[in-house]
């Protein structure tokens, strides 16, 4: 397929999505201007210039980003509430060979219920008590994932196009995606196929991903780009812009399996992709960190880094998600502790 | 308190304050006033009087402190003065164990050093926390290393003996610690004078000297103003002053110790550029010029103050800049989410604006950023003239405050050459992703640290410091200590035997000519851009020989030979850059016809009065150190510093460009050439003054010069009066260095001149050297001081 073609088929979904279990359902009615709505992304045609002389320099991006985390800090009822917003980006995470219905339906009710009760109450959010982003599974627990989450608003995220390594054939990808959406999956997070962005095949890494967002239908699209695997900035860089412009609604960085996972410099270049693209095409595009996040501290600095790079709209779940399986118990005790002025044990807080 | 709820619509960051309880019950215990630290305990001002320290941030006092006065410096320097033979004859291992514990207590009251600097300068409590304190702690640990190894890595180097340091505001404690650790670790005691703004650190680093036991009078502290600092700087018991401060007082410094034999090194102002090639890394140099200019509030002296952004590539970076201003959060310096504190002091920010002012009046279009700033205090928003030239006010004085000049370069060329246009010459920023053209400019710009990538790093490992009138000295590194050492054979200089100055006669001689009875009359010019020149001036005086009969004539050169020779020189610019195989080829060429010449330079020597045997061992040193320095021209090489890690910090010494020697009477060609050769093989172009008194065997040595390949214009002789010559020397702005080696009188005089461009001076005093002397009169300690240190800073990785 050319470019060219595959920029055809990516503007058949132009049209704004208005599902009723996707992201369009949890609008942002809590911004200020309460009339934001996240759109999905059409893409744009393969324009090589975008990226060709793109100039990342490693030191520069170190300090940068080891600086976002030492200028900014939230404390008290402010780490809070960023804590609880980080709640709400969690993609709730199982991507294990052991998965099975009985795991799935406990990561979902944990989904539901991110938070003991006492503590949402001592949060002053009892009328609104929050959820995660989404909960992420294989394929073959999207099933038992969107049945254990019906009515709850919560999306069903699934990975897909042969995760992780991403080397099975096409046509098996793309069925693979459709499988997914039609078990009721709402976003699909694909892994591009790393060995395009190695050999710099920007036509071939730009004609699957268009591919793969046409099989996704209404399901948003994430590309998860393997930076593991990719090394360097530049390929970081490149490999987002040909993301987005082959329509994917967010980029990813890691498959949690890949030797490094989600880094902040990876993730900071990933967003200045999305602002570069945001700047050209006026398009918003989401992002998603994902693999080794643990920490609340970790929660903190890379909302700080959505805040400080792309602004007030990348706070929310629309635009920004953190993939991630045990981020969750952390929050918890440190808002428990906010609450009690106590430290928490793990094991007064239910398990995903 | 906003709810939980309320915050998450708004998403702000909220406060996020530093607890100052600790620093504000230090401050309480010293409610009556802090007192000057001298000979190991805290004494009253002698004059009794005290000023307030004051927070910028909250216009409220901090304390007050004593105001020094020329009886407290007087105290202060007998205290130090007391103390060095104890401390200088301490082996480097016992000094280097006192250095360690003030590392390790810097270290062990960090945050509560923080929290008073912050509150004491309004510099943001990120930046005192995550830059200024630990840099105070490096320094400390890396000068402990050189206590310890000073004896094995510094043979035949003396402590200076007693330095008076004279510190800015804008990094209160860590310029102490700059001027502090080398001082001590060389075996130096010291007198210190904290800046007027901001004194409060130093007396708590008084406490620690207290807390570790340092050996009394070792490190005095005298707080005061600037009359304080002139006090410290006229006393006659100090044998160094290091000052770092702005261009106008390093000037009246460099004046008030002229001839008076204090070592001095200044670290003085700047405007540095910041050059953003079109193949940048655009978002990495966007934050660049945050570092740059909006470190503490750009109050920096190597602050990149000049924006150089090539046209093709300038919207988009304004645009990106003009946004990121806008993420910018100004406000209490203890709140860790603020970006920029407050300016320190109300006449500085005044100064700022009026600066402002004049660049809006000149029709300079302003960016500011909107972010909010307190209501009271001395803020001022982060700011950028957008479309400066060079010749607008604010593209070229120093602002020293968060205010940038951006102007635009159409090629790489012209980027260098706006970058050197200016009096400065302090630091320079590289930005580009191509190796070839990041390091070409490096190398061609004209300062004493070029940062490729980045910008404001600092190591206690690498030297800073200036070029031109940015000041002379380094600080850090191995380069920083030879500012607290002497070579023994320079503080064993014996008095010169007084020799009756000599009228230069330019009438007819009394008697005959000796010389003319054996050949034909022969005419020493002057030599200027390799060609014989006669001097300006048209007259020509008498040389005379040891019993006054006349030897011959040589030229009556003037100011205007001088202005001439100085042409000449800057045009021999490819001297400067030949490779150093190519520079000693030519000096090796010039030892060769020397060689050959050997008789009649003997017999030269011999009628200056000299025998037989000391004239053939002169015109044999001379050869031989010729050669000496013909073999160091590709050895003299430049260090790689262990900075940071993933960095190649590169120290390379550099030709200072033109300099001035002025020789002694004394070994008449061995002086001339101890002192040329090692300028020349540097690199530099020179603008000798031969012996007055004996000229001739420096000007019969220019037909060796023009037989020897050597450029036109790399040496320039010009006879005649050595002070009145050396003066134009001192006093001419392109002259970049100068040696002398002249009376005591001419040392002060020449060093009084060389305040204009702040040239550095290397002078003995008018005492007299033993040229035949290898440890004295050749060596490294000349192409020291033939060179000038710039350290690039190179990050690297992919």
């Amino acid at each position: 397929m050319k470019p060219t073609d595959a920029t055809a088929s990516a503007s058949d979904h132009k049209t704004e999505q208005t599902s009723a279990t996707g992201l369009e359902s949890r609008a942002l009615s809590v911004l200020p201007d309460g009339t934001r709505h996240h759109s999905r992304n059409p893409g744009t045609p393969l324009h090589r210039d975008w990226f060709d002389d793109i100039q990342v320099n490693l030191s520069a991006s170190d300090r940068r980003a080891q600086n976002l985390t030492t200028r900014r800090s939230v404390k008290k009822e402010y780490q809070a509430a960023w804590l609880i917003k980080a709640i709400q980006c969690i993609d709730l995470t199982t991507l294990a060979g052991d998965d099975t219905e009985g795991r799935v339906h406990r990561l979902a009710m944990k989904a539901r219920r991110p938070l003991r009760a006492d503590v949402v109450e001592a949060l002053g959010l009892s009328d609104q008590p929050p959820t995660v982003g989404a909960v992420c599974v294989y394929p073959a627990m999207v099933r038992p994932a969107v049945k254990a989450l019906a009515g709850s608003g919560i999306p069903v995220a699934s990975v897909a196009t042969g995760f992780p390594a991403g080397l099975t054939p096409l046509p098996q990808r793309l069925a693979e995606i459709r499988y997914a959406v039609s078990e009721g999956a709402a976003e699909i997070d694909i892994v591009i196929h790393r060995a395009q962005v190695l050999t710099q095949d920007w036509n071939a890494l730009y004609d699957e991903i268009a591919a793969m967002r046409e099989a996704c239908g209404d399901a948003h699209l994430k590309a998860i780009l393997g930076t593991g695997d990719l090394k360097t900035l530049r390929n970081v860089y490149k490999a987002s812009m040909v993301a987005m412009m082959a329509g994917a609604d967010f980029i990813k960085t890691s498959t949690g399996k890949e030797e490094v996972n989600a880094t902040l410099p990876v993730s900071l270049i990933m967003v200045r992709a999305v602002r570069d693209f945001g700047d050209k095409t006026g398009i918003e595009i989401g992002f998603k960190p994902a693999g080794g996040l643990k920490t609340s501290k970790e929660a903190l600095a890379w909302l700080t880094l959505m805040n400080e790079e792309l602004g007030r709209a990348w706070l929310e779940p629309q635009l920004f998600r953190i993939g991630a399986s045990s981020m969750l118990a952390d929050i918890e005790r440190q808002l428990e502790h906010y609450v009690t002025g106590r430290y928490a044990a793990l094991t007064h807080h239910a398990l995903a | 308190m906003p709810t939980v709820k309320a915050i998450l619509d708004s998403m702000d960051y909220g406060p996020s304050p530093e607890s100052e309880a600790h620093v504000n019950e230090w401050l309480a215990r010293h409610k009556d006033g802090f007192h000057h630290f001298i000979g190991g305990a805290f004494v009253p001002s002698q004059g009794g009087s005290y000023f307030e320290s004051l927070n910028p941030a909250r216009d409220t006092p901090l304390g007050r402190v004593s105001a020094g006065s020329s009886e407290d410096i007087d105290a202060a320097v007998k205290a130090a003065r007391l103390a060095f033979p104890a401390w200088s004859a301490l082996a480097g291992h016992e000094r280097a164990r006192h250095l360690y514990a003030l590392a390790r207590h810097i270290q062990k009251r960090e945050r509560f050093l923080s929290v008073l600097e912050s509150l004491d300068n309004g510099k943001p409590i990120r930046e005192s926390r995550d830059i200024d304190i630990p840099l105070v702690a490096r320094h400390f640990y890396h000068h402990a290393g050189w206590a310890e190894l000073l004896e094995s890595e510094f043979e035949r180097y003396q402590p200076v003996g007693v330095c008076g340091q004279i510190i800015p505001w804008n990094f209160p404690l860590l310029m102490l610690a700059w001027k502090v650790a080398p001082a001590l670790a060389a075996g130096n005691t010291i007198v210190l004078k904290p800046a007027e703004f901001t004194p409060l650190t130093a007396l708590a680093f008084a406490e620690i000297c207290r807390e570790v036991g340092l050996p009394d009078g070792v490190v005095n502290i005298v707080t005061g103003d600037g009359a304080t600092g002139a006090a410290l700087v006229a006393h006659a018991d100090v044998d160094k002053i290091a000052f770092t401060g702005s261009t106008e007082v390093g000037r009246i410094i460099r004046k008030a110790t002229a001839g008076s034999g204090k070592k001095i090194s200044l670290e003085l102002g700047g405007k540095s550029p910041f050059i953003v090639h079109e193949d940048a890394d655009l978002d990495s140099a966007i934050e660049g010029v945050v570092d740059a200019i909006w470190f503490n509030q750009g109050q920096v002296c190597c602050a990149g103050s000049r924006l150089l952004v090539q046209e093709g590539i300038a919207p988009r970076f304004l645009a990106k800049l003009k946004r990121r201003m806008e993420t910018m959060r100004i406000g209490d310096p203890l709140d860790k989410n603020v970006d920029m504190g407050a300016i320190v002091a109300p006449v500085q920010l005044q100064r700022i604006q009026a600066l402002v002012a004049q660049g809006v009046e000149e029709g300079g279009t302003l960016w500011q950023s909107s972010c909010a700033l307190p209501a009271t205090g001395s803020f001022f928003p982060p700011s950028v003239f957008i479309d400066a030239e060079p010749s607008s006010t604010v593209a070229d004085i120093e602002i020293f405050g968060p205010v940038a000049a951006v102007m635009t370069f159409r090629t790489p060329d012209e980027a260098v050459q706006i970058a050197n246009h200016t009096r400065y010459g302090l630091a320079a920023s590289v930005w580009s992703e191509n190796i070839n053209l990041a390091l070409d400019t490096a190398a061609r710009m004209k300062a004493g640290v070029v940062w490729i990538n980045s910008t404001n790093l600092f190591d206690a490992a690498a030297g800073f410091g200036g070029y031109r009138e940015s000041g002379f000295g380094r600080e850090g590194g191995r380069e920083g200590l030879y500012e607290y050492l002497n070579p023994d054979w320079e503080t064993s200089l014996a008095e010169k035997s007084p020799t009756a100055s000599n009228p230069l006669d330019t009438a007819p001689a009394l008697t005959a000519n000796s010389t003319l009875e054996s050949g034909i009359d022969r005419t020493a010019k002057l030599y200027i851009g390799g060609k014989q020149t006669r001097p300006d001036s048209g007259y020509s005086y008498s040389v005379l020989g040891p019993h006054g009969h006349p030897l011959g004539e040589a030229g009556l050169g003037n100011r205007k030979d001088i202005r001439n020779a100085v042409e000449a020189a800057a045009k021999a610019s490819g001297w400067s850059t030949a490779t150093a195989h190519n520079r000693a080829q030519v000096l090796y060429y010039i030892a060769e016809n020397f060689a050959v010449r050997r008789q009649e330079f003997t017999e030269r020597l011999e009628s200056f009065g000299i025998s037989p045997e000391q004239a053939m061992a002169e015109v044999s040193k001379s050869i031989r150190r010729i050669f000496y320095y013909a073999a160091q021209v590709d050895k003299y090489d430049g260090r790689v510093h262990s900075t940071k890690s993933r960095h190649v910090t590169l120290a390379m010494n550099e030709p200072y460009g033109i300099m001035g020697l002025v020789c002694p009477d004394d070994a008449p060609l061995l002086a001339f050439i101890s002192l040329v050769m090692p300028a020349i093989a540097m690199g530099n172009r020179t603008i000798v003054v031969p012996s007055s008194r004996y000229p001739l065997a420096a000007t019969d040595f220019y037909q060796i010069l023009d037989t020897s390949d050597l450029p036109g214009g790399v040496i320039n002789l010009v006879t005649g009066n050595t002070d009145e010559l050396a003066k134009t020397l001192a006093d001419h702005d392109d002259v970049d260095a100068l040696w002398y080696h002249g009376t005591q009188a001419g040392n002060a005089l020449v060093e009084q001149a060389s305040a204009g461009n702040l040239k550095p001076v290397w002078a003995k005093g008018g005492k007299a050297l033993d040229w035949f002397d290898d440890r004295s009169a050749q060596g490294h300690d000349y192409l020291r001081h033939a060179t000038q240190i710039k350290n690039i800073w190179i990050p690297y990785g992919e």
